[in-house]
């Protein structure tokens, strides 16, 4: 039996196709990977059959029987269940208070002991284990994602929608996931699980269906697949997945850090060389100070304690402007806040951060012709897909703004490159091409800083690697003395490695 | 930093989009107003005729309508400045007022025999140091202590309208004058008449080369680029090595510059001497200005003549057709309604297009 059916359904939003015309089979008691990359369709998809949003044609069968589905509370009146990639959590309550939330027990009090039975009854069921009585706020974020989880169950889901769960989860944490999601597959529940990585997909999944850029493309056991086979459905074309990476052969030490704290209260500093011509690779939980260490090194943020050095002189107090100066060039993480200006055209943001360079001004006015011609040969060098250099920038596709602030920070050479969540939201063709434009910066002698949540990027890439948490780097070393498992032990404290 | 306080509302339409909405809220605004003329018994057509005539219908109409209109042009630009930054400048009220009065008393104290080519830049400089340090503080105080600049502007209004008018009252006044004003400044000092017999000076084309100024600013200079990443994306901006408190000051002192200059150019062109209280809200004025003028010079320009034009009209259209002149003022308000809300006349666009 179909547990979900999902026929032809199409989707725009404005001018743009989300979804055109797309057909979705999951049985029941499978666990289900929704495969392709950002913008493929997918959590338009789910968020369609959560009640999100409305499909502009297409229906819907849930257990074979059709529905139409307005609202989330609707679907959850046909038992299902969504678990979004932002938690929709109340920090402030407890665990228990979370879980019962818009369900709770009781006429006019709220019968906390059974709502505690209830929920202990489910436990023991799908083996969960939780101290209710705990603060949402002091879990960590895979426990936090179980409360999610178990929200779902609590109320009764049967079919249960996670988006991308895995990103935010150190490696321990993702085989936890994968043990509870198999355990509720055995009791018979019906997992949707999104998801761009590919390993993931052949480790958890029965059958697979991938999307592209809108479409369906196929639906396919997963014991009949390999991760290349997938990657090629998913991009369109095949696909390399390794990257090439020569010896490194390091020079001068570029940025130095000593004794920087990151939070008033970290135990731990970070005390760090990156010498020209590697790549230094930050790996850890988000949260555990990585916007703050990108902060303290571009300079918008001051370190109270600690230095900052770059090039053998301290810029601990230099401004922004003074750093990039000095030859600093910058990747932030989050780019729609910090690298690009959305309300303006390509030509102005190629200007951001270079706009008192003597290249693009003199006496205080803008060279104008100068501005041109250079965005003009950036977005030859870096085959960014614009129709003017005047457009809006806003008007690009993500990998296109990630490729303009890439060709921006590195077109004038920077002694140091602090390349934060360099492909995070990109393609796969996005991601191929930043990483080989990142080992090219590297073998010219360049220093590249590589601050990044995902693991597998900063073992691809890194020749050194250093585990940040709770703002201190608590290990450092050759990329090639770690393993997985090792990296992802320390990322979550240290303990046992 | 977060990015608080920025005010979108004319960054991310296309340009023609913009003057689009412009046009159509003006339009429908006028259309409106006519409704309710009729519903009270007038004529429309001729209250409009007369509207018409009594600001574009003879010289002296034309004059007195670009009279109105160059304080507006000051104050629309002012706001527009501070709007490029991000920032909401509604200080204008106050900025003009010190400006006024300190450029007045400046005029007034410097020595008779000085060569009105050196007195008179310097009492315009004077004020419009004034507007600065008024405006900037606006800056400072937002940039520093994060405390938002629509609340700190409004008490700094309070401060200079009662400031102003505490010094005129009690050590500024006109001997004999029954009303708060200064002495008349010395003749020398006034700005000349462009129409003979009108209240129109040459502060007319300081206005217009203003107008020059703020576009050259925006179009040609690194000042002006980082202005619009401020106002754009304040986060990026700073990431991007824009100084970001330096900016945020920079710009309300010459946002305040630009509307001292509304009150002193009242003071050396229209009246000749600071007023106490003179400005009919000139400085809140200017926000509509701006707005519809869609944060570009031109528009500014063409927005304040509008404004004026209803200002110069309303009289005449009183006189002749019994309409009340303060219909001019439901007309402004209407425009400044419709264009605070782009989607209704987004929503009406599509009901005619359907």
């Amino acid at each position: 039996m179909d547990a979900i059916r999902m026929n032809n359904i199409t989707k725009t939003f404005g001018t743009t196709v989300a979804l055109a015309g797309v057909d979705l089979r999951i049985r029941v008691g499978e666990v289900h990977c929704l495969l392709g990359e950002n913008g493929a369709g997918k959590s338009t998809l789910m968020n369609i059959l959560y009640g999100l949003y409305r499909a502009d044609s297409g229906d819907i069968a849930i257990n074979e029987v059709p529905v139409e589905i307005n609202s989330p509370k609707m679907a959850q009146s046909l038992h299902i269940g969504m678990v979004h990639q932002h938690f929709m959590l109340v920090e402030s309550m407890t665990v228990l208070q979370n879980i019962i939330l818009g369900n709770e027990e009781g006429t006019f009090a709220i019968d906390y002991k059974k709502c505690r039975e209830r929920i202990e009854v489910l436990e023991h069921l799908y083996h969960f284990d939780f101290d209710l009585d705990a603060k949402v706020s002091e879990l960590s974020v895979g426990e936090m994602q179980r409360v999610e989880i178990f929200k779902a169950v609590y109320r009764g889901a049967d079919i249960i929608i996670l988006d991308e769960p895995t990103a935010v989860l150190t490696p321990q944490e993702v085989s936890v996931l994968f043990r509870i999601l198999d355990d509720m597959r055995n009791q018979g529940k019906t997992i949707v699980f999104i998801t761009h990585k590919l390993q993931e997909t052949m480790r958890l999944s029965d059958r697979v269906t991938v999307l592209r850029n809108g479409r369906f493309v196929q639906t396919v056991e997963t014991k009949d697949m390999d991760p290349e086979t997938l990657a090629t459905m998913m991009v369109g074309h095949a696909v390399e997945l390794v990257t090439h990476k020569g010896a490194c052969c390091p020079g001068d030490p570029v940025l130095e850090i000593r004794g920087l704290k990151i939070f008033s209260t970290s135990e731990n500093t970070i005390n760090l060389t990156v010498r020209a011509g590697e790549i230094y690779g930050i790996a850890g939980v988000d949260g555990n100070g990585q916007q703050e260490l990108e902060r303290f090194i571009v300079g918008t943020e001051r370190p109270k304690i600690g230095e900052v050095w770059l090039n053998g002189s301290d810029i601990s107090a230099c401004t922004v402007a003074k750093r990039k100066k000095l030859g600093l060039g910058v990747i932030p993480s989050d780019r729609h806040r910090n690298a690009i200006l959305p309300g303006m055209s390509i030509v102005d943001n190629f200007l951001l951060g270079l706009q008192r360079n003597s290249r693009f001004s003199s006496m205080g006015l803008v060279r104008h012709k100068a501005l041109e011609a250079y965005a003009e040969s950036m977005i030859t060098a870096y085959a960014i897909k614009v129709s003017s250099e005047h457009q809006h920038i806003s008007e690009l596709s993500g990998g296109n703004q990630q490729k303009l602030v890439f060709s921006r920070e590195v077109g004038l050479d920077p002694v140091l490159l602090v390349a934060a969540q360099p492909v995070r939201g990109l393609d796969i063709g996005a991601i191929d091409y930043i990483h080989n434009q990142l080992l090219e910066l590297r073998d010219r002698g360049q220093a590249i800083l590589l601050i990044s949540t995902e693991l597998s990027e900063i073992m691809e890439m890194s020749d050194r690697i250093g585990v940040l948490y709770k703002g201190g780097l608590i290990v450092e070393r050759d990329a090639d003395d770690f393993t997985v498992e090792e990296l992802g032990l320390y990322m979550a404290g240290g303990k046992g490695a | 930093m977060k990015p608080k306080g920025t005010f979108n509302l004319f960054a991310r339409r296309k340009d023609w989009e913009s003057l689009w909405y412009s046009l159509l809220a003006i339009v429908f605004s006028f259309l409106l107003v006519a409704l309710i003329m009729l519903a009270m018994g007038y004529n429309p057509i001729n209250a409009y005729a007369a509207l018409f005539r009594g600001s574009f219908g003879s010289v002296y109409a034309i004059s007195l309508t670009l009279c109105r209109s160059v304080p507006l042009i000051f104050v629309g630009l002012a706001v527009g400045f501070a709007l490029k930054g991000g920032m909401f400048n509604i200080g204008g009220e106050g900025q003009l007022y010190m400006g006024g009065f300190t450029s007045a008393v400046t005029a007034l104290i410097l020595p008779q025999g000085m060569p009105v080519f050196i007195s008179l830049p310097l009492a315009i400089l004077a004020g419009m140091v004034a507007g600065m340090v008024w405006g900037g503080a606006i800056g400072l105080i937002k940039a520093k202590l994060q405390i938002n600049e629509v609340i700190v502007a409004i008490m700094l209004n309070y401060i200079a309208q009662l400031l102003t008018s505490f010094f005129v009252n009690k050590y500024f006044m006109a001997k004999g004058s029954m009303t708060p004003q200064t002495e008349i400044l010395p003749a020398g000092m006034q700005l000349p008449n462009i129409v003979a017999n009108s209240q129109l000076t040459t502060s007319l084309y300081i206005a217009l080369f203003m107008g020059v100024v703020y576009w050259f600013v925006f179009r040609h200079t690194v000042f002006g680029y980082e202005v619009n990443a401020l106002g754009n994306n304040p986060s990026a901006a700073g990431t991007g090595g824009v100084h970001t408190v330096r900016t945020t000051v920079l710009v309300m002192a010459f946002s305040g510059a630009l509307a001292s200059m509304a009150g002193i150019f009242e003071v050396f062109g229209t009246y000749g001497r600071f007023i106490d209280g003179f400005s009919p809200g000139i400085g809140f004025t200017g926000i509509a200005i701006a707005f519809i003028g869609q944060g570009k010079p031109l528009g500014i320009i063409l927005a304040a003549i509008l404004f004026g034009s209803l200002q110069a009209g309303a009289m005449q259209m009183s006189l002749m057709e019994g309409v009340s002149a303060h219909i001019d003022k439901v007309i402004q308000g209407l425009v400044i309604v419709f264009i605070a809300t782009p989607n209704f006349i987004r929503y009406l666009l599509n009901r005619k297009t359907r």
